[in-house]
């Protein structure tokens, strides 16, 4: 399998690290909502078809990415950097008051 | 002036070797750069440390992901978004850059001591690395003066081809000679000289 890194070009699966599922938001690091977290940390849609995750290229130019990968076939439809993916939620966060 | 020492000192086996009856296919050489600097810029101030880096070494660096520049001792190229591999013959680069990069343009990591330089040359340079590392190695794809940073294995290589048939690779001190020993192996095929 090959991921078109946006920095490197494409590259082998093995200078890549897997980080996990990208659609599952992470609730509030101040929140003490039981159920939120348990969400967060244990529930997983486990989807047949497009799946959102994210990557490491751990072996190259260290960015973490998001990548949109097939579990039935392994396509990959799109690479992204995931700080631009972030972008809109960090940035809510920052005018909330929290630290930039 | 704290005197370097080199880690492949104890596998340095200096002559020929391997399969060089008809040839030499490969050069395999430490080039021992005084300075060896990494510069990172802070996510959108990436235009503004190219700029100190140009005030401060003369490098230009291309625009462009892995483009760099090679001349007379003195490299520079991208190895990620926003982060540059500096390299000088000469000491005192990390001194210099730390001067020219302010603060809140990015930071500068003197990596002199940290890594090893290791020069493959020759007709077959191409393809023993293309033996090792999953990377086009062909000169359309990877002109000279452009870098690429990738992985044998767990070793992390930051690699710049110098010339048509020349790579410099920058591989953590601590495994540059395990990584030579695996060089050596790779290349005998093709018959080295170590110099």
């Amino acid at each position: 399998m090959l991921i078109t890194c946006p920095y490197c070009g494409p590259r082998d699966l093995s200078e890549f690290t897997y980080q996990g599922d990208a659609n599952r938001a992470r609730p509030d690091p101040a929140s003490t909502e039981q159920q939120a977290w348990y969400d967060y940390v244990y529930q997983r849609v486990n989807t047949v078809g497009d799946h959102k995750e994210y990557w490491q290229h751990s072996g190259g130019c260290r960015s973490h990415l998001v990548v949109v990968r097939s579990t039935l076939t392994h396509v990959i439809s799109s690479v992204g950097f995931a700080r631009e993916h972030d972008e809109r939620k960090s940035a809510t966060r920052h005018k909330s008051g929290g630290k930039a | 002036m704290v005197e370097p020492l080199s880690p492949l000192a104890p596998a340095w086996k200096p002559g020929s070797h391997g399969n060089f009856a008809a040839g030499v296919g490969v050069v395999l050489s430490e080039t021992r750069p005084g300075s060896i600097v990494e510069a990172a810029a802070w996510h959108g101030e990436e235009k503004k440390l190219i700029a100190a880096i140009r005030k401060s070494t003369g490098l230009s660096l291309p625009d462009g992901a892995g483009a760099g520049t090679y001349s007379g001792g003195k490299g520079a190229f991208g190895i990620a978004p926003g982060r540059f591999l500096l390299i000088d013959q000469a000491e005192g680069l990390a001194a210099r850059l730390r001067e020219a990069v302010a603060a809140d343009t990015g930071t500068v990591t003197d990596l002199s001591h940290g890594r090893t330089a290791i020069r493959v040359a020759g007709p077959k340079a191409e393809w023993v690395l293309s033996k090792l590392f999953a990377i086009d190695f062909a000169l359309p794809a990877f002109p000279v003066g452009s870098g690429v940073s990738t992985v044998h294995h767990d070793i992390f290589a930051q690699i710049q081809r110098t010339g048509e048939d020349a790579f410099d690779l920058y591989v953590f001190r601590s495994f540059a000679r395990s990584f030579w020993k695996m060089l050596g192996h790779s290349t005998e095929e093709v018959g080295y000289e170590v110099r």
